[in-house]
């Protein structure tokens, strides 16, 4: 590739000056560059966006933390009245579980190793373990503690920030039984590999963005 | 526009097979024409709002346009300006152009570039559909809260607003992730980041501001539509929620706008000058550098445009030097373009007029806003018509004039065909008398104290004189619009053929036809520096011996 021809030549007429008499300055061999693919590009840098994303809903949830208890504040549930931290635990742990399954899978298929499929599932299952937990803390907010998103602040900024998470998650499962329906049915070979390492590199974010989440909201009001 | 250049000549296809064709179209060229060409159209939309707006500011007292009416206006034509003509005319002119540069076939997602383009034109369409349901929004662009909410604001007119950009905003943060990816993933064989063409360069980095800016911005549209149709309370301070929030929010989106808007456009003229002077781009080096500087200090310059706010003197002060900052690597460049045509072979065709026009509008509405960047200053002329006149310099003067240099620049790239010289030049003397005349007299209507937005005004205030100018500048630039828009469609058929390199211009862009084939590049072109085109015709003195 190094020495091949120079340009389409086009208009340029360049090549009789390059069989001229004098030996002309030959340019400098091409390093190689190792970069990334585009997909790999495009996955970064989406997911840098939905870091700026999320942040936003942070530092809206920061802002406006505490705030329904001091003076004029709307009253209603605190995080710290509302909230099961045990059951947070749990469907944290269903989400860092999902991130191991998730990696050995990728490893599997880049390997050719066996056991793609059930690893894969595994981790649409601990997924879908997640959402229901999600579902099952909205409805127990929703029904005993009467918290709604007009209810008061907490109300707002949690079920906007906890919600785009939960939106993230739903997404990630419907995209990863779309792969795993390719995989049952063979179409995935070697070459979609990059479909599946990109496919993790989007859980693994969901699951470090649920870390943040998991921090400011559920253990931060436990910290004082 | 060029769907006659696009038509193989033996094969007549009837317009509904060339309608099929564009509108099914992944090839960034074609995208990047409808990109221009919808961002021109909504060009003369919020041209006929501000037209109508400087009707109703010719007389004090006047009558012609209804004070909620007069709202409306200015609202859509900031918002149209910003989403519909700004963003979507520098991201097609980029769609267009940044594949060529770097020797790539198309874009990395051409897919997803088609989708960019079509929700952003499906957003601009929403958002002016709340004219059909009893008046478009009438907050301003920037939206204040709480007059978003539904206390203020109970028409649909805000929801069509809010979500148009949603859907708009989605768009371009598809446009800004395809930039990154192709740039960075699918440079021609020896063009190392190093050696990209300026233009691909600043597109790289507008991309970058587009991706940690744009999330934002939708975040808290989301947040305004939660509140109107949840609930919600992030805006309404009757119930804890908070108004300045909004404004945070939205100036951390909407500053680096402004240099999402700028950007692209120093590019284009990083361009044009050297070709114009026959000399390479004078300190490429300082200029990539100062492209990064404008990009990361502009994040965190966005509250000067809240000092009136009570934000105290700290962040006042915090806030006035980090913009004070972006006058460094800004002046950087400026000083580089001078350099770069210093002792250069200048040739000043229009596209060259237009860049020349660039530096010297530029250069005023850079000078007033470091003006505007002291806080003391600001406090006396905030949301008065100094402000709109500075703003305006920057965008007209800085971003529009740049656009005409690179569509002029470009077009004959695009169609095959020259532009008319004559029409040009008339375009760009009438648009510069006639923006001088706008735009100069507003600084001087606003330091004698009118405020921005009022829809009119009393006979004794001293405004009425100046205000009559702007109106006749306003009148004066109008046919340079129509000029334009006749000499790009007549030129299609009339325009001299351009061949492929018209303006002996040297990256990998002029290498192929003029409009290049649907594939870009015959075969894959090798690069060794800056300037491949000087390096193939200068074989005994190629460039990279000295870079």
């Amino acid at each position: 590739m190094n020495e091949g021809p120079n340009l389409s030549q086009g208009n340029l007429g360049s090549s009789a000056l390059a069989n001229a008499a004098n030996p002309l300055p030959v340019p400098p061999a091409l390093a190689p560059e190792g970069h990334l693919s585009p997909g790999q590009w495009g996955m970064i840098t989406f997911l840098s966006s939905d870091i700026t994303f999320f942040g936003t809903l942070i530092v809206a949830y920061l802002v406006f933390f505490g705030r329904d208890s001091q003076p004029g504040g709307m009253g209603g549930p605190t995080p710290l009245d509302a909230l099961s931290l045990p059951l947070a635990i749990g469907t944290t742990l269903c989400l860092l579980a999902s991130s191991v399954t998730v990696h050995i899978a990728d490893r599997a298929l880049r390997l050719g190793r066996s056991g793609f499929v059930g690893l894969w599932a595994a981790t649409i299952a601990l997924g879908i373990a997640f959402l229901l937990g999600t579902a099952h803390e909205w409805n127990d907010l929703i029904n005993r503690h009467h918290l709604t998103i007009s209810r008061n602040l907490f109300g707002t900024t949690f079920y906007t920030l906890v919600g785009f998470h939960a939106l993230h998650v739903t997404i990630g499962v419907v995209i990863m039984l779309l792969v795993l329906a390719l995989a049952l049915r063979g179409k995935l070979a070697g070459k979609s590999h990059m479909t599946v390492e990109l496919v993790s590199w989007y859980w693994h974010f969901v699951d470090g963005v649920w870390i943040v989440v998991f921090s400011v909201v559920y253990l931060m009001p436990h910290l004082g | 526009m060029a769907t006659a250049a696009y038509e193989s000549a033996g094969e007549r296809s009837s317009w509904l097979e060339v309608l099929h064709d564009w509108v099914t179209t992944v090839d960034h060229k074609k995208i990047g024409i409808m990109y221009v060409i919808m961002a021109v159209v909504f060009l003369v939309i919020a041209g006929v709002e501000a037209l109508l707006m400087r009707w109703q500011l010719l007389q004090p007292g006047s009558e012609v346009i209804a004070p909620d009416t007069f709202n409306q206006l200015f609202t859509m034509h900031g918002t149209t300006m910003v989403f519909f003509v700004g963003m979507p005319i520098l991201i097609g002119i980029a769609n267009y152009v940044v594949p060529l540069q770097i020797g790539a076939r198309d874009m990395a997602f051409p897919r997803l570039n088609a989708f960019g383009f079509w929700v952003t034109l499906f957003g601009g369409l929403f958002v002016y559909f709340s004219f059909l349901t009893g008046g478009a929004p009438n907050f301003g662009w920037f939206a204040y809260s709480p007059l978003t909410e539904r206390t203020f604001a109970r028409g649909p007119a805000a929801d069509f607003w809010a979500l148009g950009l949603i859907v708009s905003g989605t768009g371009t943060l598809t446009a800004g992730i395809n930039f990154i990816a192709s740039i960075l993933a699918m440079r021609a064989p020896g063009m190392t980041l190093r050696k990209v063409p300026f233009f691909t360069w600043t597109i790289l980095w507008t991309a970058v501001q587009i991706v940690l800016v744009m999330p934002p911005l939708t975040v808290s549209l989301v947040m305004v539509m939660l509140d109107r149709q949840l609930g919600a309370h992030f805006f309404d301070p009757q119930n804890g929620g908070s108004a300045y929030l909004w404004q945070h929010l939205f100036w951390f989106f909407g500053h680096p706008e402004v240099y999402i808007l700028i950007l692209p456009v120093f590019g284009m003229i990083s361009e044009v000058i050297p070709v114009f002077a026959r000399k390479v781009l004078f300190g490429y080096e300082f200029m990539a550098a100062a492209t990064m500087a404008i990009v990361f200090i502009s994040l965190g310059v966005w509250a000067h445009h809240m000092f009136c706010v009570g934000m105290g003197r700290t962040l006042d002060l915090v806030f006035a030097v980090s913009t004070l900052l972006v006058s460094i690597p800004t002046g950087i460049k400026m000083f580089n373009w001078l350099a770069t045509m210093y002792g250069g072979r200048l040739w000043f065709a229009s596209t060259m007029l237009f860049a020349v026009g660039f530096l010297s509008m530029f250069l005023i509405g850079g000078l007033t806003g470091i003006m505007l960047a002291a806080a003391p200053f600001d406090f006396q002329v905030s949301d008065t018509y100094f402000v709109v006149g500075h703003f305006h310099f920057v965008l007209i003067g800085g971003t529009l004039f740049g656009v005409f240099a690179g569509i002029h620049y470009w077009y004959p790239k695009a169609t095959g065909r020259m532009l008319s010289e004559r029409l040009a030049r008339w375009q760009f003397w009438l648009l510069f008398i006639g923006f001088v005349l706008t735009f100069g007299p507003m600084h001087l209507s606003g330091m004698l104290g009118m405020p921005r937005r009022i829809y009119t005004y009393e006979m004794d205030r001293g405004w009425t004189f100046w205000n009559q100018l702007t109106t006749f500048g306003a009148l004066v630039q109008a046919p340079s619009f129509l000029i334009f828009a006749y000499n790009v469609v007549v030129s299609l058929w009339k325009g001299k053929p351009a061949g492929d390199n018209p303006w002996q211009a040297w990256t990998l862009e002029w290498t192929t036809t003029s409009p290049p084939p649907s594939y870009n590049f015959e075969e894959v072109p090798i690069v060794h520096s800056r300037r491949p085109i000087w390096d193939l015709q200068h074989p005994d003195d190629p460039d990279w011996k000295y870079e």
